[in-house]
Order: C-alpha cells, then sequence, then structure tokens
C-alpha cells in the first residue's frame, strides 16, 4: 500500500508542475492578447485612409487595372491560409485547416486549379505530412506579426497577378493567378473566433464594412501623375493593408484560442490533483487502518498463545 | 491667418503625428509639394524623402522621413500614408549611416536615398 501512496504523490507533483506551466501559458496569452487589439487598433488609422483613397480613384476614374479586372474565366485561384507557429492552441490551427481544405474542394469543384501559399508553421507541417504540395510559406511570426511580413507576403502574391517578363524577380508564368483567396481566423470576441475566407483579389473596393457613409461624398480628386500610376501604387499598398488585418485577426484569435485551451487544461490540472489527493489519502489512511488492526491482532495472537502457555 | 490644415501622417502601423498645421510640404513624384489652407483635392505619390510640418500654433517645424506612400488633400485634410514614417527624433543617425554605407556597398539604390532622405532630416532638425 505505501508504494500506491508514493506513486500517487509523484503523480501529484507532476501535475502540479503541468499545472504551473499551463497557468503561466494562460496568463502570457491574455496580456498578448490585448497587445494584439492594440496594435489591430493602431493600424486601423492606416487601413481606413487607404481605403478611402483606393475608393477615390476607383470612383473617378475609368482606369482598368489586373488587380481590379474580375477575369471571365478564371482557371487558377491562389489561396493564402494564415494558421499559426506553435500548437497548444485547441482547434485553432485544425478548424482554419478544415475551412482550407473547404475552400479547395470547392474552387476545384470549379474547374479552378489551386495554388497554396501557408503561413505559420503549423500549416506548412499539415501538408507536408500528408504529402501535398503547395507553393510557398512564411513562418516565425504567427503570434506577432509586422507590417514588413504582410508586405513580404502581398509582394509575392500580388505579382502572381502582374506576370511582367521585364520583372527581375518574376515568378514560374505557371503560377499565375486569377484569383487570390485568404482562410484566416476572425477576432469576434475573447470567446468566439470564427475561420472564414475573403477573397482579395480581384478586388471589390467597395467593402460593406468600410464603406464611406453616404453623406460623405468624395471630392474630386486630381491625381498625380495620372490615375493610372496612382492606382498602380495604391493597389499593391492596398492588398498588404488587407493582408496585414488578416494577419493581426488571426494573431488575436490564435492567443485567444491559447488561452481558452489554457485555462481548461490548468482546470483539469486542478481536477486532477484533486482527485489523486483524496485517492492518496484513502490509501494512506487504509494503511493505517491494517496496521493497527495488524498489531491489534498480533498482540491479540501473542496474549492468546501466552494465555494458552500458562 | 488663413485656415488651419487638418495633417494626419500615418505609417502602417501607427499615427506618427496629427495636429493642426498652417503648411506641408512633401516630396511627390513630380518635385517637392507644398500644401496650404484651400488646396484642390489631390492625391499624389511620394518618394522617399522628408515631409515638413509647420504647425499652426507656430513652435517647432515638424520634420518626418517617410518611405514611398502618397498623400491626399481634400477639404484642408492632408493624410501622409506611408508604410514606414518617422519623426526626425526618432531616428538614430549613427545606425543609418550604417545602412547607409550597407547600401551603397549593396548598390541598392532605393536604400541609399531612404538613409539619405533619414540624414538630411537629422541635419535639418538639429
Amino acid at each position: 500500500m505505501a508504494a500506491s501512496v508514493r506513486e500517487l504523490r509523484a503523480k501529484i507533483r507532476s501535475t502540479q508542475a503541468t499545472k504551473k506551466i499551463t497557468r503561466a501559458m494562460e496568463l502570457i496569452a491574455a496580456s498578448r492578447i490585448i497587445k494584439a487589439q492594440q496594435r489591430a487598433a493602431a493600424a486601423a488609422p492606416y487601413a481606413r485612409e487607404l481605403t478611402r483613397a483606393v475608393s477615390a480613384v476607383a470612383t473617378f476614374s475609368n482606369v482598368d487595372h489586373p488587380l481590379t479586372t474580375e477575369k471571365e474565366n478564371a482557371t487558377k485561384a491562389a489561396v493564402l491560409v494564415i494558421a499559426s507557429d506553435r500548437g497548444l492552441a485547441g482547434a485553432y490551427s485544425t478548424s482554419v485547416m478544415k475551412e482550407a481544405e473547404r475552400l479547395v474542394e470547392k474552387l476545384r469543384g470549379e474547374g479552378k486549379d489551386v495554388d497554396l501559399y501557408l503561413s505559420g508553421r503549423k500549416a506548412e507541417a499539415y501538408y507536408n505530412f500528408r504529402g501535398r504540395e503547395f507553393v510557398q510559406s512564411w513562418t516565425g511570426f504567427s503570434d506577432k506579426p509586422e507590417y514588413s511580413h504582410a508586405r513580404e507576403i502581398g509582394n509575392t502574391l500580388v505579382r502572381t497577378f502582374n506576370i511582367d517578363e521585364t520583372d527581375e524577380e518574376a515568378i514560374d508564368p505557371a503560377l499565375a493567378a486569377d484569383e487570390l483567396h485568404v482562410v484566416f481566423t476572425r477576432f469576434k470576441s475573447m470567446l468566439v473566433q470564427e475561420p472564414d475566407v475573403i477573397r482579395l483579389l480581384p478586388l471589390e473596393v467597395v467593402e460593406g464594412t468600410e464603406a464611406p457613409a453616404a453623406d460623405d461624398v468624395l471630392p474630386l480628386y486630381e491625381f498625380e501623375p495620372s490615375a493610372h500610376e496612382v492606382l498602380d501604387a495604391l493597389l499593391p499598398k492596398y492588398v498588404h493593408s488587407r493582408i496585414y488585418y488578416c494577419l493581426l485577426q488571426a494573431s488575436a484569435s490564435e492567443l485567444a484560442a491559447r488561452q481558452k485551451a489554457m485555462k481548461s487544461a490548468t482546470d483539469n490540472a486542478q481536477d486532477l490533483i484533486e482527485k489523486y489527493t483524496r485517492t492518496a489519502n484513502q490509501a494512506r489512511q487504509a494503511g493505517i487502518t491494517q496496521e493497527i488492526s495488524e498489531i491489534v491482532g498480533g498482540a491479540n495472537a501473542l496474549a492468546d498463545a501466552s494465555a494458552g502457555s500458562e | 491667418m488663413a485656415d488651419p490644415i487638418q495633417i494626419e501622417l500615418v505609417a502602417a502601423d501607427r499615427v506618427v503625428w496629427s495636429g493642426q498645421a498652417r503648411e506641408v510640404i512633401a516630396r511627390t513624384v513630380e518635385g517637392d509639394l507644398g500644401v496650404l489652407a484651400g488646396h484642390a483635392p489631390l492625391l499624389s505619390l511620394l518618394v522617399p524623402g522628408v515631409v515638413e510640418i509647420y504647425p499652426f500654433e507656430g513652435g517647432d517645424t515638424v520634420f518626418a522621413a517617410v518611405e514611398e506612400g502618397f498623400l491626399s488633400v481634400a477639404d484642408n485634410h492632408v493624410s501622409i500614408l506611408s508604410e514606414d514614417a518617422f519623426l526626425a527624433s526618432e531616428i538614430d543617425a549613427a545606425a543609418v549611416k550604417a545602412d547607409l554605407e550597407a547600401a551603397q556597398k549593396d548598390e541598392d539604390g532605393a536604400a541609399v536615398l531612404r538613409a539619405e532622405a533619414k540624414l538630411r532630416l537629422v541635419d535639418k532638425a538639429s
């Protein structure tokens, strides 16, 4: 009996250590969500002004741009999947990957080839493990994306739209895409994060949430040097800003998912500790009872034996 | 004095400077451009360079280094957007000089322009 008490004590100690770790991760995630939200708020003015400018150009000029023109029979779609670098965040990565699979199925159903671009080590691992091909992946910043990451991803993706032979860094024409979709997790609240898909390109500039109000009439702008060149410069920036938005949403969601997962892990560890403690106490009490009854039994036997011999 | 113009100098991840100003000067692809109150609506592209803002209340001129970006003017409201922008006070001259030398070595034209703009800015502000 004593051995099992020792085993239980060891289990309690290791569970306590685990609990300390999960508790620390929970607190870290909680504090970083606030930072992630602040970053999202800080990025808002840029996105707002940029959207305004892009809608101004789109409204007052009839310039056709490869990034805004809808191809009639699109045959190729690029999909950017934003997942996390690390696990221990519950079903966060799994649900993004499921959404991505659904989207890829749907696009294939429409007769489009799909090129995958991945962000986050978990996404990379998912496709590597299944031996599926992807074009490019970016890792190492899922919980703290910088604007430069969005720019890097954005440049690569925009280049698949403007296949230009004079471009030194021109990519393989086989990668040319007609559409770009982004799969990421939208941060709705601390408790709810939903995987979501947006179609980034060709651009639909007027977005429901950010459209200027009806009374906010856009002035008649002059463009320098020309509307076309301004659009040329603005649209890639707009794409970067949208991708940055997606990365920020995804990072806030990842941290929230991690906090939730770690909170329940901490609670479970606490339950386990209580259960083990009870079992250990019972075992100890049973051991003591047994010892007492052995001593009493032994004493009685001795007493009987000595009484018999007299 | 004319009406003030409302300025917002915005980088991708933060608002660098915002407030009321008398005049703002920025370098666009067409050359230096000064904006006073009542300027016609305009959308123009910026090249890496220095933006000068003369605050409405008087006081010290605000200098900022910007990357490529754009400037939009409408209704006495000027937005200067650049993926990266720094105020003169935020720039470390020694670090920029090192960057400049590295860029000259690599013959990276855009990086040279950027570093030179930052150095000019530090000179001006001091």
